[in-house]
């Protein structure tokens, strides 16, 4: 039983406010946008806060359930994770989600070339993305990486833990700093 | 022809779309699962109502938020009301909130249709 107190502890130095780990759908993505909202409500955050938080969490949420349906059915119900943190003066949206090794290297390019720009940069690059006619359905081609990193005003942080041979855990962060929304 | 009218839900929008009335208004919150499925008959719409447009068209956008995946889909509407005459855009976003703004300011500068801004 000393787990569940454990998981307590650790959510406590984490200063988790919310681990969800479980089905990844449009239902459950409502869910948990609805009980955070709530919670933003009740600690009477700025508007600005409220809202970059919610957006970071939506294209976090949504990404996870859109790379889920490329997991089998029966491995997908516990296979991603996701978690708020909430500290003095910033929120810490994070999620983790597994991905075939060959994903990687174009995810950690992607990445990288968001967090080498600046607020123009962008800006110019969240406009070619949106431009480009041949957005798949799968991804936004980064579209939702750069709105986060828009939204954040910092880097995004990343790491790709080895799972198996072919596959690796994607784990993400985006802070939304109070002082940046103001 | 046909009026399009689709009540917000949670994740979706509400959608008005009536050629008589000259109403054209999508408001409230934009994150459905398949926004390419979403907005199709909005899509379909503009393109039966382009063949016989009124002289003048405005589309009013007032939304709260829009996912990454519905912008691409926004900028689509976008594109398909430019071909019609007398098109003007109405955007309007809460009065403090500056990402719809900024938003709003973003796709004026992708489109060539005139956008009003105004707060609510």
């Amino acid at each position: 039983m000393n787990f569940i107190f454990d998981l307590h502890q650790t959510m406590m130095t984490q200063k988790l406010i919310l681990v969800y780990q479980g089905d990844f759908t449009q239902e459950t993505t409502k869910s948990i946008l609805t009980m955070a909202e709530r919670s933003l409500e009740a600690s009477e955050e700025d508007p600005a806060i409220k809202r970059k938080v919610f957006n970071v969490m939506v294209e976090a949420l949504q990404n996870i359930v859109k790379h889920n349906e490329e997991i089998d059915a029966s491995e997908r119900r516990n296979a991603a994770i996701f978690l708020i943190g909430k500290e003095s003066n910033r929120y810490t949206i994070m999620s983790g989600n597994p991905i075939p090794s060959t994903g990687i290297s174009p995810l950690k390019e992607t990445l990288e070339e968001i967090n080498a720009l600046d607020k123009e940069g962008l800006k110019d690059l969240y406009k070619k993305i949106i431009q480009d006619a041949t957005i798949s359905d799968k991804g936004g081609a980064g579209l939702g990486f750069v709105d986060m990193a828009r939204k954040s005003g910092e880097k995004l942080w990343f790491d790709f833990p080895k799972m198996s041979e072919d596959c690796a855990f994607f784990c993400l962060k985006v802070n939304v700093t109070k002082e940046f929304a103001d | 022809m046909d009026t399009l009218h689709l009540e917000g839900t949670e994740d979706t929008p509400r959608v008005t779309l009536d050629k008589k009335s000259g109403t054209m208004e999508i408001s409230g919150r934009s994150l459905p699962e398949d926004s390419t499925e979403f907005f199709k008959p909005v899509l379909d719409w503009i393109e039966v109502y382009a063949k016989d447009p009124n002289p003048a068209s405005v589309c009013v956008f007032k939304l709260e938020y829009f996912n990454t995946a519905s912008s691409k889909l926004i900028l689509d509407v976008l594109y398909a009301l430019e071909e019609l005459p007398g098109m003007r855009i109405a955007w309007y976003f809460h009065e403090e909130d500056e990402d719809m703004e900024e938003a709003g300011q973003e796709f004026a500068e992708l489109v060539e249709i005139p956008f009003d801004f105004k707060t609510y």
